[in-house]
Order: structure tokens, then sequence, then C-alpha cells
């Protein structure tokens, strides 16, 4: 086992390198000129131009500027945004917590709900249920978040009044940010009413969010366990008698949750891109909506900085799925 | 994306309920705070549009972060009277500009004090010391708040040509404060007035800076403001109350919050839902439901800008000023009101805005004539043109859609034979690209005024000097009978007379057509009835002094 993870380990660090490379880049292949975005329409005599750039460092040949960028790095120094003029990591770990408690809602969502949607219109093949839940998960693969955000709010906001438009508490709710997540805040507080505030306002976003996951998930489940109760060995529990619930239970899911959790560990990716556009909608002052600003802005210290954490993030995610793969299969770990 | 339908949703009772709560717990939070005080709290939520950038209004550009620093937290040696770009007494009673216009002496408001907060408690009232580090800390590289932060710079004093102006800065007195300039500079007063040239403490800096905590003087902000900093939390929400000590008195609301609410359909929900009372920026075509709405209030008034089509006068045959005429003429400008504006605009004829100083309405429009349009066309000698037109890839306050106005422009010039090919850049690309002296192709864009004075559009947008490689003046012309007014108007104290210059150099403009004149846009500003003495400005920023809300 320890052999399998430092092989696992060891396929990060070039990646990570790669990443850097990319994150650099990216946003600097964009066209587009900070200094200029800056100055707006009032635009910018060259002396004045060359004048900031050399201020911000971008006079210096690119490779030079990664260098640096590279050796400020490995010192934790993600430098500092163009716009706020604030410590990236500082930014970043403000924001982050907001759109982690999103996003493990809405997996959490996702799975609790995609999981069970999937198995049984396995079992029920051909079912009513089946058709029904599969063609909803079409529809909601296919829906367009923003649209979908606004209607959730036109509706249930709106017209019913029984969630809160956007944000992540009530305004008169104040307390002090202790771990960054509203709803374990809301409960440090001990203020009255401010983990139901809290909570009512995840609602919508949630579901917003959970959608596409929870479409993939319950499509990828119900195929797996088709695959799989076609298998032999099904066959075999079956003629020895066994209950269906044993033999669902735990001959065919066990093994057909293999491809599923490989599916909710890529969804991670699919969260933070779908966070961008929730957030948005919601005023949910997370990572996402920032990244796209800063974008917009070309605030190059924080998007490659940003880029650079949430690609780790990512990395990390995908490397204890491929742990727990070794765990649920030992085949894998063997290998 | 589809919009909520204008006509739509009824108040809800949710959000109301939500208020009424807000209101109770304020209520509690009082008497349990002062043992009995007397009245509830009063808060005034404010649905803003977008996170500032800082609290220290000098390093920054954007409106948005004006809104939540020098508005509510600064004040500036002189302000702007609400609701108009008049320039009355702020941090200084009285000031006076010696006969040859070279120096300008302030007498400083006295009694006045700095926030008292949590982090900071002034042991001075604000005096010509303060006045003199504003000033020299945008201006002095030796100060050492210049680059109190990595990669700090002063976008707006450089921009308003302050570091060229400004000589020196004198503490004569205590009270009084000297301003001594290169030359005589008739906006001088109006710059003044404007966001970044708000005064800041030098007693706290130099705290900050015996702490080594400098950085702090940009998310910990210590003014002379109506209201003071409470907390920020990054992209959510800015929480300021009431300062006590108020030069100008204590205001009427407690309470006041900034929810960052990007969306621009969100923030009217948020509105009718009752969880903010002021929201600004609705789309066009929610204007009309709004005004529906029983419960709100739904204000205008005419921007202080300009959307302009600038043709690139240094390349043939826009280097014509018949051919620029023609195809100005070429324009159904009415046509551009309803399908861009949609009802949120007036027709333009001036580079500047109708409520500016200076507008000579007895200037005539070119008015829509595609025949005449054609035959001067043809006397100009121009056949079978085909030019680019640009438009811009983002909404402007002053243009809320360049790619349909494009359109338009490009069947309006096909009526006249003139073929036309519409491109566009990304944003900051397009800044950088429009500014090219040898540009191909007409630009659309658009102006806001800064400090209310007619030179912030002429001289900066068509004088000569910004008729360069990177200058501002897109249509690349320079003209020594235009320039040479607003030139000598810059420099002439008096309004009267400066007024004459302007009216003068309008004209000249009109005849010359280096633009066509696209529109200005109508803003609306859609609040609570709840909410009392608001007032628009016509700078386009967002000032709750003076503001009050009903129970």
């Amino acid at each position: 086992m320890f052999r399998f993870v430092l092989g696992k380990l060891a396929y990060l660090v070039p990646t990570f390198i790669g990443i850097t490379i990319v994150a650099f880049g990216f946003v600097r292949v964009l066209p587009g000129d900070p200094v200029l975005l800056m100055a707006g329409e009032r635009g910018l005599t060259a002396e004045r131009h060359a004048e900031l750039s050399a201020q911000l460092g971008f006079d210096r040949p690119i490779w030079q500027q990664y260098l640096d960028f590279l050796g400020r790095l490995f010192q934790g120094d993600f430098g500092t945004s163009l716009v706020t003029k604030k410590p990236v990591l500082t930014e970043f770990f403000t924001l982050f917590p907001a759109t982690l408690e999103l996003s493990l809602c809405a997996i959490l969502v996702a799975t609790l709900v995609g999981l069970p949607l999937g198995i049984f219109a396995a079992i029920r093949r051909g079912s009513w249920f089946d058709q029904i839940s599969m063609s909803s998960a079409l529809v909601g693969y296919s829906m367009p978040i923003f649209w979908w955000g606004l209607l959730l709010i036109i509706f249930f906001s709106g017209v019913l009044g029984w969630t809160p438009v956007s944000g992540r508490i009530s305004l008169m709710f104040y307390f002090p940010t202790v771990t960054g997540f509203m709803t374990i805040d809301s409960l440090l507080s001990g203020q009255d009413g401010a983990f139901t505030s809290a909570l009512s306002h995840l609602i919508l976003p949630t579901i917003v969010l959970a959608t596409i996951p929870m479409a993939v998930i319950a499509r990828q489940a119900r195929s797996a366990m088709l695959e799989v109760l076609g298998e032999d060995y099904v066959r075999t529990a079956r003629a020895k008698g066994l209950s269906a619930w044993r033999v669902v239970g735990l001959h065919a899911l066990r093994n057909a949750l293999i491809p599923v959790i490989t599916t909710i560990g890529l969804q991670v990716g699919t969260l933070m891109g779908g966070a961008i556009l929730t957030e948005t909608i919601f005023s949910w002052p997370g990572i996402g909506k920032a990244m796209v600003d800063s974008i917009s802005r070309r605030d190059y210290p924080s998007v490659q900085g940003g880029l650079l954490i949430i690609a780790a993030l990512v990395m990390t995610v995908n490397l204890l799925v491929d742990l727990l793969y070794g765990l649920i299969n030992p085949r894998i770990r063997h290998r | 994306m589809p919009r909520p339908g204008p006509a739509g949703f009824n108040h809800n009772l949710k959000g109301n309920r939500e208020m009424k709560l807000l209101t109770r717990l304020a209520t509690g939070m009082v008497m349990a705070g002062l043992l009995g005080g007397a009245a509830a709290a009063k808060t005034l939520v404010y649905c803003s549009e977008g996170s500032p950038e800082g609290f220290d209004p000098a390093p920054y550009t954007a409106g948005t972060t004006f809104d939540a620093s020098a508005k509510p937290l600064y004040n500036r040696l002189v302000e702007f009277e609400k609701g108009t770009t008049n320039v009355i007494p702020g941090l200084a009673e009285s000031w006076e500009t010696s006969a040859d216009g070279m120096e300008v002496t302030f007498k400083l408001r006295p009694g006045v004090k700095f926030h008292s907060t949590d982090y900071f408690t002034p042991s001075r009232d604000f005096n010509a010391d303060d006045v003199v580090f504003s000033f020299e800390r945008q201006g002095k590289e030796d100060n050492p708040y210049f680059s109190y932060i990595e990669g700090i710079t002063y976008e707006y004093y450089g921009g308003m040509e302050m570091n060229v102006v400004i000589k020196e800065v004198v503490k004569v007195d205590d009270m009084t404060v000297k301003f001594v300039l290169t030359r005589p500079e008739a906006p001088f007063l109006a710059n003044l007035a404007m966001d970044f040239a708000s005064i800041t403490s030098k007693e706290y800096a130099d705290k900050l800076a015996a702490e080594g905590k400098q950085a702090d003087f940009n998310q910990a902000p210590i003014g002379t403001g109506p209201f003071q900093f409470v907390a920020y939390q990054k992209d959510a929400v800015i929480r300021y109350k009431a300062n006590p000590d108020y030069w100008g008195g204590k205001q009427a609301i407690d309470d006041l919050i900034f929810a960052i609410t990007p969306d621009a359909a969100v923030r009217m929900q948020k509105l009718q839902a009752g969880e903010c009372h002021v929201a600004p920026y609705p789309a066009p075509a929610d204007i009309a439901g709004l005004k529906a709405n029983a419960d709100l209030n739904v204000m205008e008034q005419a921007g202080l800008n300009v959307a302009y089509l600038a043709y690139n006068t240094s390349v043939a045959p826009f280097d014509n000023a018949s051919v620029r005429k023609a195809l100005n003429m070429a324009i159904n400008e009415q046509a551009l009101m309803d399908a861009v504006y949609q009802g949120t605009g007036q027709p333009a004829k001036n580079p500047i805005p109708p409520t500016m100083w200076s507008y000579n309405d007895s200037v005539a429009d070119d008015g829509y004539d595609p025949e005449a349009a054609k035959k001067m066309l043809e006397e100009a000698g121009v056949k079978d043109l085909s030019m680019k037109v640009w438009a811009m890839p983002v909404q402007r306050p002053y243009m809320p859609n360049a790619q349909r106005a494009a359109e338009l422009i490009q069947a309006d010039f096909a009526a006249v034979g003139v073929k036309v090919e519409i491109v566009s850049y990304e944003w900051g690309e397009y800044l950088k690209k429009s500014t090219e002296k040898n540009r191909d192709g007409a630009v659309i864009l658009g102006w806001t005024g800064d400090n209310g004075d007619p030179d912030n559009f002429m001289g900066v947008l068509l004088g000569c000097a910004g008729a360069v490689d990177g200058g501002s003046n897109r249509a690349q012309w320079c003209n020594e009978e235009f320039d040479g007014l607003i030139q000598k108007a810059k420099v002439t104290a008096d309004v009267g007379e400066r007024t004459k210059l302007y009216e003068e150099a309008q004209v000249v403009f009109k005849r010359e057509a280096p633009w066509a004149t696209l529109g200005h846009s109508t803003v609306t500003m859609p609040m609570s009835k709840k909410v009392s003495g608001y007032v628009m400005d016509p700078l386009g920023s967002h000032d709750f002094r003076g503001v009050d809300i009903a129970e």
C-alpha cells in the first residue's frame, strides 16, 4: 500500500510543475493588458504605460518573470493581487471556505440523490421509474446553470417567498469568521436563528450546483449497476437462492461503485466550473466568481495563484480517489 | 439569458418578514446595549453591484470602489453639492485664488474629528498636516506612503495631471494650506472635489507605519466622513455605522450595509423581496416592471456621459469633414434610442451632456437625411467606400449594447452605399487598439464625467494632447481652432468667459464632426418607498449622506 501511495505521489511532481507553467502562461496568452485596463477609457501615454509596467515588473522578459514567480512560490509567496493589493494566498483562503462549503453540500446532495436513483433505475430497468428518472437526469445535465438558478430564485424566492434570494446568511446576523463555513460559524456564534438562516441560504445554490453532478452520477450508477447485474457471479449468487437484497447490496453494489467513485471524484472539477456561475447568481462570496473577476481584470498574480491552488486541490482529490479504489478493489493496489 | 418578466412578481411577504425581524432584532440590541435607549437602530441596506478594490480611494479608479470608500468614509477639501456638480466647502471652509491663478489658499474647518474605532482613536482634530500628507503621498516619491503596498499606483492623481499642476502643498499654519501651482488651472477646484483627493489621517498613517502595518491603511480605513467602517467580508457584505462626531451632524440612519450582489436580475429580485432598500443598475428590460411596483420608487436622471462613434480623422477619406458629416447624417439616431437605449437615453448633438454647464443648445444637430448624405458623399468623390465599425464587447454606463448599435449603424451606412464590417476585441485589447494612431475604422466608445467640468470631456477626449498613440482622443483629431479655445478656457478663471469659449468650441466640433454623437444615457435608481432623502449624483456615484428610512 505504501509503495502504491508513493508511486501515485511521484506522478504529482511533474504534473505540478506543468501546472505552474500553464497557470503562469494561461492568463498572459490572453490578449489584454492589466495596466491599460486600470486606465480604462482615459487611455495612457506611452511613457506612463512604461512607467507603470516597470513598477509592476511586467517590463522584464517573460522567462525572468516566470522564474521569479517560481522562486517566490517555493518560499510560499503567491504574490500580491494587482487589484486589491493584498497577498493572493490570503485572498484565496478568505473566499475558499465559501466555495468548499457549497461544493461539499452539492456533492453530498448529488451523491445521496443520484446514487440511489441510478441503482433503482438499474434494478427496475425499463420501468416507468427508470424512464422518468433517466430522462430527468438528461434534462438536468443539459440545464444551463444561469437560467436554472434564476428560475429557482424567481419561483421559490419571488413567488413563494420560501427561500432568501441570495447571500450566505441574513444581514441581521453579524459574527466573526472562525472556520469560514457559515453553517459552523453560525452555530459557534450562538445567535438564535443564525444556523437556520445559513441553512436556508444554502438550499437553492446547492440544488443548482448539484444538478449536473447528480445527473452524471445517476446515469453512471445505472450503467455500472446494469453491467454488474449481468455478470456471471451475480447470476451464480441468484442461483444460490440469495435474496434479491443481498445480491444487489452485497455482490453487485460494491463492484458497481468503482466507476461511480471515479465519476464522483471527477465531479470536483465540474463543481469548480459550476461554482463560477452559481456564485455569481447567488452573490456567493466564493473563489469561482473571484477567479472570473481576476481574469477579466487580468490580475495576473491572482489568476496564476488561484489556478495553482485549485489544480493542487483537484489533484489531491484525485489522489484520494485513487487510494479509495485501492481500498474497495484490492486488485488495483497490486497491479 | 431570460430575465425575470417585467410585470411579474408580487412584493412578497417573506422579505418583509425578514426586514421586520431585522428591525426587531436591531431594536433588541439597542435596548440591551443602551439599557433601554429611546429609538430603534435604523439600518439601510444597499445592494451594491460589485466589491470595492480597497478602502483607500487614492489608488483606484472604479466608481464601485469610491461608493464604498470615498463617499461614506471620507471628505474632500471641497465637495460637490449633492445632486449637482457645484463645488462647495468641505473640509475647507473657504479658499482664495491669487490674482495670477498660481496659488490657491484654503482655510480649514476647525473641530473636525477623524473616526474613533476599535482599531484607532485619534488624539487630535483634523489639521493642515493631514492635507499635506494626503497629497504628498500621491505625488512625492519620497513620501513613505507613496508605495506603501506592493504595486500601488495613483492613477487618478496622474490622470488629472495633478503631478504636473501641483508644484507644492504648503502648510501655512495649522488651519491654512496653500497649493502652489505650475500654471493657472481652471478645473483645479473641481479636481479637488474628486474622490481620489479624499483627506486621510496622517496620525493614523504614522501609527500604522510605526507598527509595520501600512497595508491596513487600505483595509481598515479612518476618515472624517459621515459613516465609519465596521467590517468587510470579501465579496459579501460591507458594514458601516453612522459617525457620531460627524462635523455635518450625525446621520439619520444608524447602520449602513452594502450587500454585494453582482447580477442585475438578482439585485432587482432582492429589492422586490425587501432584502435591500436601494439597488443600482437595473437591466433596461426590467425598468417597466420596477416602475409598476407600488412599493418601489424609481428615480431617473440624465447621466453625465456621452457615447460616440469616433472616426479616425488622420486616415482618408475620414480626414475630410464633409465625409464625416455625411456619415453622421446617415445615422438614424431615434432608431438607436429605441433599439439600444430602450427609453433610457436621449439623443446627443454635443460632446458634453445637456446637464453640464456651457452646454450649447443652439447647436443644430446633423439631422437624419440619408438622401442628402448620399449626395454629400458623391460630391466629396467618395465611391464604394467600405469601412470598419468597432463595437465594444462590454456594456458601459453610457452604452447598453454596442453590438446592436453597430448593427444599426451598419444598416444605416449601407443605405447610403457605405459597406461596414463590424469588428470587436476583448475589452482591454479594445481600449488599447482603439488608441492607435493608424487605427482602421471608426470606434464606438464613450465617457462618464469625473468632476463636472467641461474640460474633463472636451479637453480629455478631443484635445490635441490626446491625439497621439495611446491617447484618449480616439478621433485622432487635432483642430487648431478647437484646441485653442479649450486651452484658453482651461486657464481662464471666470466662469462666464469659460462658458463662452466652450460654447464656441462646440460649434467648431459640430462643424468638423470628428465624432457621430450617439447618445447620453439616463441613469435609473430603483429604491423602496421607505427611503427618503436620496439624491441622485450626476457624476454617477451612490451617496447615502442625508438619507433616512421609515420604519
